[in-house]
């Protein structure tokens, strides 16, 4: 690009990056990341105490089960992903953010005011009923506005890169951006009953309707949870670690085969419904296939630890973001085990689909997210470290004890829920009713809010420790632990 | 035709184009069948547009989140036929906007619902689950028995479901105030509502209030899920997707 301009004037001055929006977007992520664990403690302490609705309309499970998702996917993990989208594309191009401080500003905060509207708005009961796609329709023509200013953002960056060659973090990031404007778009056109009301009806209906959600569906999980945080892990577990990435090639091969097929997985949320059969079976096959290019992503960022293997050790961060790929590695194995139909007839409907949701939300998303953070705190406020690395450790081992209490727990209560429903006694008579079922989860849901609790706790740790180093004081200019490198 | 992939990697617009072809084929190759094959939707009878009432009763089960514990397909296996009754047909959701198939049984399916419990079951567990149903773990809507249903603007619903594709006609719209108010009154007489919408359940669902209430627009709906398609007189290859 303008690598000859650069070279006529010798080696460019590193230009001042947009920083102060990453830091309030860190800031931002962890009190999202407390908001989504704790109405998730809350929703699962409802299921074990069902009076804890309090008989009120606004805090119904109905209700507050969106906010926890939407907290945790769209509040924590994607102000996450504005900010390390921010840091990384700037770093990696060695270029300033493209439209500099307020663009950054208006992409943060227009979409913190999406947040506000879409959870107050669930609430208060507005809601289209599409799972991940609730808001209704002002809030999806806003949150456009905001992605349409968040991909101009991050384009022009990369347009105005000093490197020649756009690094693999970025291609992650990209197709993220840009598959989730897709999806959001289609899935979400509706016509408003009025224009200054709340409902709205959507474009498609019935059976094609359940196909276009469960394509949007699976690929909030593939682009938003997946995509975009392999995005994170290719910069920040290189420079956590202070290794290049294991193999270029494969991230490459990786890279393409997974935006490829991960589209084709959304009918296995639909096997064996009125979704014709052509089209689950598509779904199975490709939801098996995706198996390969998710396992290539995390042989990519394991492998990256070769000769550094020692430094977790050292640093509890890099522990996270190395068990989160762990995570990664088990819940992309467990979902194409999940989507193949035979299997599918037992799990889905149970809580063993929510166990498998939460190894990747949990231990996969959060992981990465918290592990990141460790990283990035200290960079971004200048603090030679984080305030304590022992709670760092504290926070690794509650925080892992509890998904491991909360996956498990889904597991026996997902099987066994399943396995109920179509006993039948020696009789031939069907062996339980539904509620003999529901009461039989009783143990394990106290089992899962006990991992939530946890999990929590972790995170209340971390807030501690983050708010202690920030607090802390700066290290001096001279004292600096060694320069920022550049990617 | 074969590029290099550091042209690629150089080349954002190029990258950005490639990246949008590549996740445009899967979507394309599945949605759009659905569409053009005639056979996704199985030609039965019976399945018509919701009466105003029932579309108002929809939208609080969508409210409420109802659908995040009750599914509403049953699969075609042999226990779920059992317990709930003919497995779903893709017609019996083609007026669903959006679908509700849900995805988690905390509580049964509902696909089928219609017809199997009593009114006055209907709104006493709605007011306290557990009053019924001494293991649930639903919560207690208590509010919508007394809550006064809004339904000045009913027309303005089913206008707005025609323009994307509903296939309410103008007389439906003219009447739909007349209509929601026929369906709660068992004293009115109901041969106009049936005759644009067939097998509407009329009656007063909720008994406990004088009023239209919020309550009687969702056990109308409740009380008409499945139960429009009659299975018994309907040849097998009806059925065929």
């Amino acid at each position: 690009m303008s690598s000859s301009a650069a070279l006529s004037t010798g080696p460019s001055p590193a230009p001042r990056y947009v920083e102060d929006v990453i830091r309030v977007a860190v800031i931002l992520t962890m009190f999202w990341g407390i908001a989504a664990f704790t109405v998730g403690v809350v929703i699962a302490a409802q299921l074990v105490w069902p009076q804890l609705s309090f008989d009120s309309e606004y805090i119904t499970f109905g209700r507050l089960r969106p906010l926890h998702t939407s907290a945790a996917v769209f509040a924590f993990g994607g102000t996450a992903l504005i900010g390390t989208a921010f840091h990384v594309v700037q770093r990696t191009c060695r270029a300033r953010l493209f439209g500099g401080a307020p663009l950054g500003w208006f992409v943060l905060l227009g979409y913190q005011f999406f947040i506000v509207i879409a959870a107050t708005g669930y609430l208060l009961g507005i809601t289209q009923s599409k799972e991940y796609a609730e808001p209704e329709w002002y809030a999806d023509l806003w949150l456009t506005v905001v992605w349409v200013a968040y991909l101009i953002a991050y384009l022009g960056t990369v347009l105005k890169r000093e490197e020649p060659h756009i690094y693999v973090a970025n291609w992650f990031y990209l197709a993220f951006i840009i598959t989730i404007a897709m999806l959001h778009i289609v899935n979400n056109l509706a016509m408003p009953v009025s224009i200054v009301g709340t409902k709205s009806y959507g474009a498609w209906s019935g059976v094609q309707d359940a196909m276009i959600q469960w394509w949007y569906g699976h690929n909030a999980v593939g682009f938003f949870l997946t995509a975009a945080f392999l995005g994170m892990m290719y910069y920040y577990i290189p420079k956590a670690a202070n290794r290049p990435v294991y193999s270029y090639r494969l991230s490459i091969v990786h890279f393409w085969s997974l935006v490829f097929m991960y589209i084709w997985a959304g009918p296995h949320h639909l096997h064996y419904t009125s979704l014709p059969d052509w089209a689950q079976t598509l779904g199975m096959v490709f939801s098996v296939m995706l198996w390969m290019p998710s396992w290539g992503g995390m042989i990519n960022g394991l492998m990256t630890l070769s000769g550094a293997w020692d430094k977790l050790r050292t640093d509890p961060g890099l522990r996270f973001s190395v068990t989160a790929v762990g995570f990664y590695g088990m819940s992309t194995f467990e979902g194409p085990v999940m989507s193949i139909k035979a299997v599918n007839s037992l799990s889905h409907y149970t809580d063993w689909t929510i166990g498998h949701v939460h190894s990747g939300a949990l231990g996969w998303v959060a992981f990465i997210v918290f592990g990141t953070m460790y990283y990035l705190v200290p960079k971004m406020w200048n603090r030679p470290a984080m305030w304590s690395t022992r709670l760092i450790g504290w926070h690794y081992w509650i925080a892992t004890i509890g998904i491991v209490l909360y996956i498990t727990a889904m597991w026996v209560s997902g099987i066994m829920q399943g396995l109920m429903w179509r006993a039948y006694d020696e009789l031939g008579f069907l062996q339980y009713s539904f509620v003999e079922t529901v009461a039989a989860m009783k143990p394990f849901y106290a089992i899962r809010l006990l991992g939530g609790v946890f999990f929590l706790t972790g995170g209340l740790i971390m807030a501690y420790n983050m708010w202690r180093t920030i607090r802390g004081e700066p290290v001096a200019a001279a004292a600096r632990p060694r320069p920022a490198l550049a990617a | 035709m074969f590029i290099r992939h550091s042209t690629i990697e150089k080349n954002v617009i190029l990258m950005v184009v490639l990246t949008l072809i590549t996740v445009s084929i899967g979507g394309l190759v599945q949605i759009v069948p659905l569409f053009t094959i005639e056979s996704t939707i199985e030609r039965v009878d019976g399945v018509r547009p919701y009466t105003p009432l029932e579309v108002l009763g929809r939208n609080i089960y969508i409210r409420e989140g109802c659908y995040l514990c009750h599914s509403q397909q049953i699969r075609p296996f042999k226990d779920e036929v059992e317990r709930y009754g003919h497995y779903s047909l893709a017609a019996e959701s083609m007026y669903d906007k959006p679908f509700q198939w849900g995805s988690k049984r905390t509580g049964p399916d509902l696909a089928r619902v219609g017809g199997r419990y009593s009114d006055d079951w209907h709104v006493a567990h709605l007011a306290s689950p557990r009053a019924v149903v001494p293991e649930s773990i639903m919560p207690a809507y208590p509010f919508l028995a007394t809550r006064k249903l809004e339904f000045e603007d009913i027309a303005q619903h089913l206008k707005a479901l025609r323009a994307v594709g509903t296939p309410y006609t103008d007389e439906m719209i003219a009447n739909a105030r007349a209509d929601l108010e026929a369906q709660v009154n068992p004293d009115a007489d109901p041969t106009a509502l049936e005759k644009r919408y067939p097998r509407a359940v009329v009656g007063k669902f909720n008994s406990a209030s004088a009023e239209i209430t919020e309550l009687d627009a969702l056990v109308a709906y409740l009380q008409m899920l499945g139960t429009l398609v009659r299975f018994g007189d309907l040849p097998p290859d009806r059925l065929r997707q």
